[in-house]
């Protein structure tokens, strides 16, 4: 029987690791959406002042890693790891980003999951012993993803009312051992979910079984209710799909009053996104901005943080494949003591 | 004994099919316990397939691909389940506005291209030359437009009506240049100009000499 797990799939981490720092940088559009001012930093335009939006995805994911550390006063090469990832093939972003810091890398993959994949995995490795201090990243770009999964920027064409807007932007955290922060308590890794659901436009309902699952299983392995929650928020399923795993929530006999989606916090409904944000920075910079910052304020106590991802590929999608999800929790919790 | 075993998991095969073929959502206790006896029989199978030779191998992949069948048709009644439910949610497509803004902005497109070729006309061009000269000035301002960053805020509102237009087809083949430049113009812009546009130029083509070739043994 593995010690530290519990239940099915949860993981609990004895000597809790501390989220000591973090930092966001975003794009103009979420600049300008709810969480505007909350930012670290907001871009002026989508290039950055680089050639590509390939580049710029990269140094903005740079950027909140050396903000993060600039505000602990550390330096990339005090990180004995650092975990990062983002949407395009081979997690170019991640890979130069790591090239600049010159530490040792693990990229990840998880699309639109992977801060929350991040998270687990730096936690684990700091309940192992393995390191004092962990950089995690995840970053996305509108542009550098519609050039990927979906069709050019500039053709003329038409989204359907269920397709998401990928957030441009990127969020780091530094996770330590020992340290004044934000309490990592849990993880729950989830399990390939996939209903069949093949609209590549339609992200948001290929989701939601994923974060039920998750849910479900992480309240279940350790005995929780959603009331020993403040706030149960998932990465991106945006309102379609949030508004699916509220009724799910409920055929499973858990209340859907706790439930929020990074993907409804990030843009307002005059944004015209349609069905909210999406993306591995969507998650990431929400959490950084707003979620973990109310933690720290002592306005939640307790979130459950679920990141969730879209598997697919357009190759996988123009085979006719269904999207395989996933969805993967933390437990985040706050001190107690305001600052 | 490998024998024996075998047949008992044709057995469960049998048995599972009348489960399946009844097409009812099982409980997910019962889903579970399905879907782990398949996948064990599917490695068992798989490892028999591995060691067989010739005929038995054969015989075993027909067994394994029987089992894959399974696997696939034993989610089928939870995912039209789960995809009704998700349906209800679904934000209703803007189909009547879209078709009036398509119809409008499509029907302004042609007229103003009328209005050119008219005026080709009247400067002395004759029909043919009138009718070349317009399509190019339309695909002129499609690619401009493409190219100052605005043919794409029109398409969000006009959807068919400035995709199906000469002015759509220029957008199309600008937009993809434009955003692979970064990548040079032999990778880039020239192995994508035509990732949009491609297909309708090779069924376009196809499908024009396949009417030019009926109407010339018709005639």
């Amino acid at each position: 029987m593995a010690q530290k797990k519990i239940g099915k799939q949860t993981f609990q981490f004895s000597s809790v690791p501390v989220v000591t720092s973090w930092a966001s940088v975003v794009g103009p559009k979420e600049g300008q959406g709810p969480l505007g001012d909350k930012y670290d930093l907001v871009l002026t335009d989508s290039l950055a002042g680089e050639k590509t939006w390939e580049k710029a995805e990269q140094k903005m994911m740079q950027y909140s890693m050396e903000l993060a550390l600039e505000k602990q006063e550390l330096l990339p090469k005090d990180l004995d790891l650092y975990l990062a990832g983002d949407l395009l093939n081979q997690i170019i972003s991640a890979n130069f980003t790591a090239r600049f810091l010159n530490t040792p890398f693990l990229g990840l993959y998880g699309a639109c999951s992977t801060l929350a994949q991040g998270l687990c995995v730096a936690g684990i490795l700091l309940e192992g012993g393995f390191a004092e201090k962990i950089g995690v990243s995840a970053s996305s770009h509108h542009d550098t993803a519609e050039r990927q999964f979906r069709t050019p920027t500039e053709l003329g064409d038409q989204r359907p009312m269920t397709a998401q807007w990928t957030v441009t932007g990127s969020a780091s955290f530094l996770v330590e051992r020992i340290g004044t922060g934000i309490m990592l308590t849990h993880a729950t890794i989830g399990k390939i979910n996939d209903l069949g659901v093949s609209n590549t436009q339609d992200l948001g309902s290929a989701m939601a079984p994923a974060a039920l699952d998750t849910i479900k299983t992480h309240l279940e392995d350790l005995g929780r209710s959603e009331d020993d929650y403040d706030l149960i928020v998932t990465g991106d399923l945006g309102f379609l799909g949030s508004n699916i795993l509220k009724e799910l929530l409920q055929q499973n006999d858990i209340s859907p009053k706790k439930i929020n989606d990074c993907g409804i916090m990030v843009y307002s409904p005059s944004q015209d996104t349609h069905a909210g944000g999406s993306g591995c920075g969507c998650s990431a910079v929400v959490l950084a901005a707003h979620l973990i910052e109310r933690l720290r304020k002592g306005l939640d106590q307790r979130i459950l943080f679920v990141g969730t991802g879209a598997l697919l590929s357009q190759i996988s999608a123009f085979q006719g494949e269904s999207i395989p999800c996933i969805a993967h929790a933390v437990v985040l919790e706050a001190r107690g003591e305001v600052k | 004994m490998i024998k024996l075993q075998e047949e008992e998991i044709r057995q469960k095969i049998r048995e599972r099919e009348g489960l399946i073929s009844r097409n009812v959502l099982l409980k997910e206790q019962e889903m579970t316990r399905q879907q782990e006896e398949l996948q064990k029989e599917h490695q068992k199978v798989l490892y028999w397939e591995a060691q067989a030779l010739g005929e038995e191998r054969k015989k075993l992949a027909d067994l394994r691909q029987e089992i894959e069948r399974q696997q696939q048709r034993l989610t089928k009644p939870q995912q039209i389940a789960y995809q009704s439910i998700a349906l209800k949610f679904v934000p209703p497509q803007t189909v009547v506005k879209n078709t009036i803004m398509a119809f409008l902005v499509g029907g302004l497109i042609c007229l103003s291209g009328q209005i050119i070729k008219n005026l080709f006309s009247q400067g002395g061009l004759a029909d043919k030359e009138a009718s070349a000269a317009t399509s190019a000035l339309l695909i002129f301002l499609g690619a401009f437009f493409t190219g100052i960053g605005y043919y794409d805020k029109l398409g969000k509102v006009a959807g068919a009506g400035s995709i199906v237009p000469i002015t759509g087809f220029a957008n199309s083949i600008v937009s993809s240049g434009l955003e692979s430049k970064k990548e040079g113009y032999i990778y880039g812009v020239g192995a994508h100009l035509f990732t949009i546009a491609g297909p309708v130029l090779a069924y376009g083509t196809m499908i024009s000499i396949l009417v030019g070739l009926i109407y010339y043994f018709a005639k």
